[in-house]
């Protein structure tokens, strides 16, 4: 593996392009758009302020680039250097800012969550979207981008909005039966809309696209509930980890838990194969200093997993399955329980390979094909 | 025994018996006063009073003073002994009375005994039971012990999540505040805007609409579209799926009825389920058909229930099988379908006879292999068959039979080379004979000529002649000479070990041996 010189970057804003043409980087209030072949310089731009969030549009010719603080958005286009755009939110200030599906609506919120306000590129039209929820996962756009659904909170009442990405039409309003609805997530073939609750009550109610509550999933009370959740890319399956350190999956077609994945301290399965990282002491050079790769043991059952037991009485605790994600082909599920300093897991397209992403490692976990045996069990210190 | 009716029986016979003491009427009359003067006498002294009579006195006379004196002390030991049987009455009474007493009270504590154990056993029943209770609600205390723990630690979960949303609401609206004084305090306000160079293109190419009702209606009508197609394709993978069951549940109902009609030719019950298996078995081959049945959900209950029945029928043949099975192993009486018992008998005695048989074989072998191992130094010596025989390689039946081959060639071998020695030693042996022959030919010249040159004047010579003579003697003595020489020993060892033999009376031995050669 060869490994280029080292780049500087500021708050952690690098991405490449979705084309896969371009590398895009943040210094500061700079933005570098290098090419990924040869990361030569192809454009540099200078915004009015630090960079604070970054993202390319889907068609990979604008950037657009946020400034929280000063409540400016600045968008850049590729085929134009000269071509820019500047969006000022004024003294309503500017919590987040993302792109819409088609590249060419920016959705501002504002600070507070006044409101969301859809800004157009190509039209002089803006829209506004009153009463935006501030929770974990308020808006989400279906895989095709042609809909959005967008969590709303009034008179202390959560309601969901459909909204039609071409000309934002509002398609749908409806209230959900939540408590406090903590996200929302379409299925991949854009039929489905999950809805989940806050962690104090364990709840997930499925809508269908036209606003008809299909089905509602509760697997107990009283207990913190909900941590994460992931479609399969089939649709087929819904997968939801909770804090009891269960991952339960849900079939499509009646809505019921199919199966239950627990993530028991002592495996004793013989299909599990365990790997265990063993670090190892990092050597250092004088001018270079690198990380020696740790070795991974393959341990036999039954293996006991050391797990630090966290804090309970802090909110939000440590514990539970907090990431999960599904292989492209929909045959494996990866999750990560507990206080592990895994921060992503995702998966290559292909769906052979997992990278997990920790604080001061990265992990390439490559699946054995041939091997047609499921349950493997990857663990990483 | 009264001692009056003793006497009546040895002394006086003249006296009439009346045992009982009481009447003593007729012991003394006239006659016999002497007599009973001395048998009261004798009684008076046995019994240690003083005498009645003494012969000082006169011979016919009674001594009244002493006869009174016994009297009286008679009366006193008459009395004495009515006392004593009084006394006796009374203690035996008393006695009586006891042991009645302490039967009454012996029964009686007999019963409160009784009574007292049966109640300790039920205190120690209950008490058992008591305890069983107790652990009982001990076990359920602990479980909600800890059920109230769980609750407080979700109480305490919760709690604390509430309170960490509550501050976080609280900072929020407390920055929400700020903010708003601010904003009343600013004066001038910066109202939101953007400012773009030009607008661009949308990214599929085509102009933005108007929002019209007939925009709105194609965005349902989009929306219900993308639902339905779904549905279709939802619907199209069930029916897939659907039929493949089908398929599956129609091949396997068709194995049911195959394997049922194989194992009871007999049975030609006819049931609700068979005319639609007669019909169905028909029609299986069209597609068509099943397709169009398939939309009728009276033949889709129809099939099911057919395939209910034909397992019902095959588990419970399965069930008399096993039962069947199960009562031939206990050697159990007849069965009414005695057919299925009798093919059975007639297997088990085939596979009887085949254990048998299969027994023998192993027996021969393993007595063949033994055979072959008691004799490994004929093995050993037939090693030095050629390494290039032809049937080496192969194994199994082959493979012995060469090697068999090959040990019947050694053992030939062995016996022809046993054959040749013992030419050899025959050979050898009439060799020998003949040399004999020839040295006693020999020797008989040289006797002759020993006997013909014998002097009577001995000379030095003579020492060497009888060393030569003890030599010839010693060789030719008879104990000696067996009879067949033995193939191991050659002629020439036996000549070196009879030298050493004894010779002691060569001359004595002399003359007779070759008499006894030559006869």
């Amino acid at each position: 593996m060869n490994f280029s010189e080292i780049f500087k970057q500021s708050n952690q804003l690098c991405r490449i392009s979705p084309d896969g043409r371009y590398l895009a980087t943040c210094v500061q209030y700079r933005l570098v758009v290098r090419d990924v072949n040869s990361l030569q310089i192809l454009h540099l731009y200078t915004c009015l302020d630090q960079i604070v969030h970054m993202e390319w549009s889907s068609d990979s010719l604008f950037i657009l680039c946020a400034m929280y603080k000063r409540g400016l958005v600045q968008v850049w286009s590729l085929e134009q250097p000269d071509w820019h755009c500047k969006i000022d939110e004024g003294s309503i200030g500017l919590v987040s800012s993302r792109w819409s599906p088609d590249g060419r609506h920016i959705l501002n919120t504002t600070e507070f969550h006044l409101r969301v306000t859809v800004w157009s590129l190509c039209t002089k039209a803006v829209s506004y979207i009153k009463y935006p929820k501030a929770c974990q996962k308020g808006i989400d756009f279906s895989r095709d981008g042609s809909y959005m659904a967008l969590a709303e909170r009034r008179d202390c009442k959560d309601y969901v909005s459909v909204f039609v990405c071409e000309d934002w039409h509002l398609l749908r309003h409806f209230e959900t039966e939540t408590q406090d609805l903590a996200g929302l997530e379409w299925s991949p073939n854009g039929c489905v809309l999950a809805v989940w609750d806050s962690c104090l009550e364990y709840k997930v109610l499925l809508y269908s696209l036209d606003g008809r509550l299909l089905s509602s999933f509760s697997a107990y009370e009283w207990s913190l509930g909900i941590k994460s959740l992931a479609w399969s890319p089939s649709s087929q399956f819904l997968a939801i980890g909770s804090f009891d350190e269960k991952v339960r999956i849900l079939n499509h077609i009646t809505w019921k838990k199919i199966t239950e994945f627990e993530h028991p301290a002592t495996i004793c399965s013989p299909k599990t194969v365990v790997y265990k990282e063993v670090e190892k002491r990092p050597v250092r050079l004088h001018i270079i200093t690198r990380n020696v790769c740790p070795t991974d043991e393959i341990s036999q059952p039954p293996f006991q997993i050391p797990v630090v037991k966290p804090d309970l009485d802090r909110a939000n605790p440590k514990v539970g399955v907090s990431s999960l994600a599904f292989s492209a082909d929909g045959r494996y599920l990866a999750t990560k329980n507990g206080g592990f300093q895994v921060h992503a897991l995702s998966w290559h397209s292909n769906g052979d390979s997992l990278v997990l992403i920790g604080k001061e490692h990265l992990c390439l976990c490559y699946m054995d094909t041939e091997d047609k045996s499921t349950d493997s069990n990857i663990w990483t210190k | 025994m009264s001692p009056l009716g003793h006497f009546s029986q040895s002394e006086a016979p003249s006296l009439s018996g009346h045992r009982s003491p009481f009447v003593l009427t007729s012991f003394c009359t006239e006659d016999n006063v002497l007599e009973c003067r001395s048998y009261i006498n004798q009684e008076v002294s046995s019994l240690g009073l003083r005498a009645v009579w003494t012969p000082t006195d006169g011979p016919a006379e009674l001594n009244v003073v002493a006869v009174l004196n016994s009297l009286y002390e008679l009366i006193q030991l008459h009395r004495q002994g009515l006392r004593a049987l009084d006394d006796m009455e009374v203690e035996r009474q008393r006695s009586a009375s006891n042991t009645e007493l302490l039967q009454l009270s012996n029964t009686r504590l007999k019963g409160q005994l009784e009574l007292s154990k049966r109640e300790n056993t039920s205190l120690l029943e209950k008490e058992r039971q008591l305890q069983l209770k107790v652990k009982n609600l001990q076990s359920c205390l602990k479980n909600e012990k800890e059920e109230v723990q769980r609750l407080q630690n979700i109480i305490a979960s919760r709690a604390s999540q509430y309170n960490h949303d509550m501050k976080r609401k609280e900072r929020e609206f407390g920055k929400l505040k700020e903010r708003l004084n601010q904003l009343l305090v600013d004066k001038k306000e910066k109202k939101q805007a953007m400012e773009v160079l030009n607008y661009v293109e949308r990214a599929d190419g085509k102009r933005s609409m108007w929002k019209t009702g007939r925009t709105e209606a194609r965005h349902e009508g989009e929306v219900y579209r993308t639902l339905l197609s779904d549905y279709d394709a939802r619907q199209r993978e069930l029916v897939l799926e659907n039929s493949e069951q089908r398929k599956v549940l129609q091949q396997m109902k068709r194995d049911m009825v195959s394997l049922l009609r194989g194992s009871k030719p007999a049975r030609r019950e006819e049931t609700p389920g068979d005319p639609q298996t007669q019909v169905r078995g028909e029609g299986d081959s069209e597609d068509s058909e099943e397709v169009f049945e398939s939309s009728c959900v009276d033949a889709r209950e129809k099939l099911t229930n057919s395939i209910r029945l034909k397992w019902r029928k095959l588990k419970s043949h399965m069930e008399r099988l096993d039962s069947q099975a199960s009562l031939v192993q206990a050697g159990e009486g007849a069965e009414p379908d005695a057919v299925p018992l009798e093919t059975h008998g007639q297997e088990m005695e085939r596979l009887k006879l085949e254990i048998q048989q299969c027994k023998d074989f192993i027996h021969s072998q393993q007595q063949l292999l033994q055979q072959r191992l008691t004799s490994p130094c004929e093995e050993e010596e037939a090693a030095a068959i050629p390494p290039g025989s032809p049937m080496q390689g192969e194994g199994g039946r082959p493979g012995e039979r060469g090697r068999l081959g090959e040990d019947w060639r050694a053992l030939e071998e062995q016996r022809t080379h046993f054959e040749k020695e013992r030419k050899t030693f025959t050979e050898a042996a009439i060799r020998l004979s003949h040399e004999r022959m020839m040295f006693e030919e020999d020797r008989a010249t040289w006797l002759k000529h020993q006997f013909l040159h014998w002097t009577p004047f001995t000379d030095q010579n003579q020492p060497e002649m009888t060393e030569g003579e003890q030599e010839a003697a010693s060789v030719f003595s008879p104990e000696c000479l067996p009879g067949s020489p033995s193939p191991e020993t050659s002629s020439s060892p036996r000549c070196q070990a009879l030298q050493t033999q004894s010779t002691a009376d060569p001359y004595r031995s002399l003359p007779p041996s070759p008499e006894s050669r030559y006869r």
